[in-house]
């Protein structure tokens, strides 16, 4: 192992400055959560606590946080699902050449970069136009798909740039239908970057604000009730519902983490076998 | 062999068809939209089907318009500064100075896990730190070093800028990232043997290389800031205004024509950059 090189070292601090940049707010609202019944919005800390957990689940204390959040987790379920199929099938159909592939792909990544709040403003004002109520699981659900299919659809791309077609020539060739090697040769190789897609569409959609602002009717999702609260509410119950958000976030994440995990063991010795 | 690619093309129809569908529903549909609504007259109760450049006219002649626009470029220009130089020294120490994959994976990994947490949640996460009586503040006064407590941390262009800056850093670092990690190493090896220092490697080979996902960052944090709202509103405590907020309030105001216009105006803004930057860069082959 020949010498590190002498920038090195100061590279590696300014890493660490950015992971502590990135974390420490995050760190500190999580250890603020915690303040005892006494505490407040800043340092220090006034004991130690899980009183502004327990007040989250009193209703009148803030609002109505779990139905907020039930409809949270509802949608991001939804806009998962509905994310991975139809970017899988968008990814397999951009493998061919077809009229109008360069139409949907330059509005597709319209639908990545446009500002969030024309997609808030367009949305509900075609519902509105069109006399059709805007609630979270219609409109609210739409302007969520135009945020995680970009991704989703940028996804495949990446996956079918770097893919080796010759496990599906030699399925075609030993007599395969289209469906067996879809099923069996495709979806196998696929199903590792449809968890990603998922974990994308699942966490966007969880932690979307700027599109749903406008769009989710008169019941708010997790974000929006997270958003009204930075304006009225005052005590670390704040902190406690966004250090618990950032933990079901995260679980997510991990989920998907170890799921891959298990899936390339699995595979492994399915191949060794 | 002709008869089965056709067969191939029929499919490509349907499969894209949902897709297509969703963008016609939720994108092209609702901005065309934005787009005649823009032209139409309003009271305080309703908006009243008309054609009229009065709602243009308004925005375009207004001094408050001009200050939006100043300030969001501003914004745009200082977190394309600070986004680039931190994301730039971040990606290059992940593609040069890791060397096992494992490290690398690991702290690629810590890079982009806080893209899948509540950006709301990551802002509020600033107040106990740079407000008044924050960490920031009582730490700089138990110290000496100032006074009074300093209040230009948060509810300010600072706090919205180190937001931004916080937020959208990684869309700089993985694109940077996924570029340098296509640079062929010999070349960097060659420079080395031919004498180059450090920062001749960086500027002549590194930089031109990644060129492409400096770009493609790039893209990502303009649009991302000139679109915003939300950090603006939160962090820069309603005193603030950018465009986006400009079209926020006319929306609250229910002047939904007004609004629609700004944000007609925003979007061409947008586009013009956009089509400059697309220029540099083929998007479906840096993927």
């Amino acid at each position: 192992m020949n010498k590190r090189p002498g920038s090195f070292y100061p590279l590696a601090a300014f890493f660490a400055l950015f992971v502590l940049f990135l974390y420490g707010p995050t760190i500190t609202i999580a250890l603020l959560s915690f303040q005892g019944p006494g505490g407040g919005l800043t340092f220090p800390m006034r004991g130690a606590s899980f009183h502004w957990f327990g007040q989250l689940f009193e209703a009148q204390a803030v609002g109505n946080f779990g139905t907020s959040l039930r409809r949270s987790l509802l949608l991001g379920l939804a806009v998962m699902i509905c994310t991975v199929v139809f970017s899988l099938l968008a990814g397999l159909a951009f493998r061919k050449r077809f009229k109008g592939q360069s139409v949907i792909f330059y509005l597709t990544l319209t639908s990545l970069i446009i500002p969030s709040i024309l997609i808030s403003l367009g949305i509900g004002l075609m519902f509105d136009r069109l006399n059709l109520e805007s609630t979270w699981y219609s409109s609210g659900f739409g302007s969520h798909l135009t945020w995680t299919l970009p991704f989703g659809l940028l996804i495949m791309f990446a996956v079918f740039n770097r893919f080796n077609p010759s496990y599906e020539m030699a399925s075609v060739d030993l007599g395969a239908s289209h469906w067996q090697t879809f099923r069996y040769i495709l979806l196998p190789l696929l199903a590792p970057s449809l968890m990603g897609i998922g974990l994308f569409g699942f966490t966007l959609s969880y932690d979307e604000f700027a599109r749903t602002l406008m769009t989710s009717g008169s019941f708010n999702t997790l974000p929006l009730e997270l958003f009204a609260m930075t304006t009225n509410v005052t005590s670390p119950v704040l902190y406690a519902l966004g250090t618990l958000t950032t933990a079901i976030s995260l679980s997510v994440i991990a989920l998907t983490l170890l799921a891959l995990r298990v899936f390339r063991r699995k595979s492994v010795r399915e191949s060794e076998a | 062999m002709a008869r089965m690619s056709m067969a191939h093309n029929l499919h490509s129809y349907w499969q894209a068809l949902p897709l297509t569908l969703v963008l016609l529903a939720f994108l092209v549909f609702p901005i065309a939209v934005i787009g005649i609504v823009s032209f139409w007259d309003y009271n305080s109760y309703s908006l009243i089907p008309d054609f009229m450049l009065d709602n243009y006219q308004y925005l375009l002649s207004s001094p408050v318009t001009l200050q939006a626009y100043l300030n969001t470029f501003k914004y745009a220009a200082l977190t394309w500064f600070f986004t680039l130089s931190i994301g730039f020294t971040v990606a290059y120490f992940l593609a040069f100075h890791l060397r096992s994959t494992r490290t690398q994976t690991l702290c690629f990994v810590i890079c982009t896990v806080p893209f899948f947490t509540s950006n709301i949640i990551r802002m509020i996460s600033w107040i106990p730190l740079l407000g008044r009586n924050g960490l920031v503040n009582s730490t700089l006064q138990a110290s000496g070093l100032t006074e009074q407590p300093l209040s230009f941390l948060l509810y300010s262009d600072f706090a919205v800028v180190l937001a931004y800056v916080h937020l959208y850093t990684l869309f700089m670092v993985v694109p940077i990232f996924n570029s340098m990690m296509r640079i062929d190493r010999n070349l960097v090896e060659a420079a080395v043997d031919a004498g180059a220092s450090g920062f001749q490697i960086i500027r002549d080979i590194i930089v031109p290389l990644s060129r492409s996902g400096i770009i493609v960052g790039s893209i990502f944090v303009f649009t991302l800031v000139m679109g915003d709202f939300v950090t603006v509103k939160i962090m820069g405590g309603g005193i603030k205004a950018n465009v986006g907020m400009m079209i926020y309030n006319e929306i609250s105001l229910l002047q939904y024509p007004a609004a629609a216009a700004s944000a007609i105006v925003l979007l061409a803004t947008v586009m013009i950059m956009l089509v400059i930057l697309f220029r540099l860069v083929d998007i479906r082959k840096e993927l």
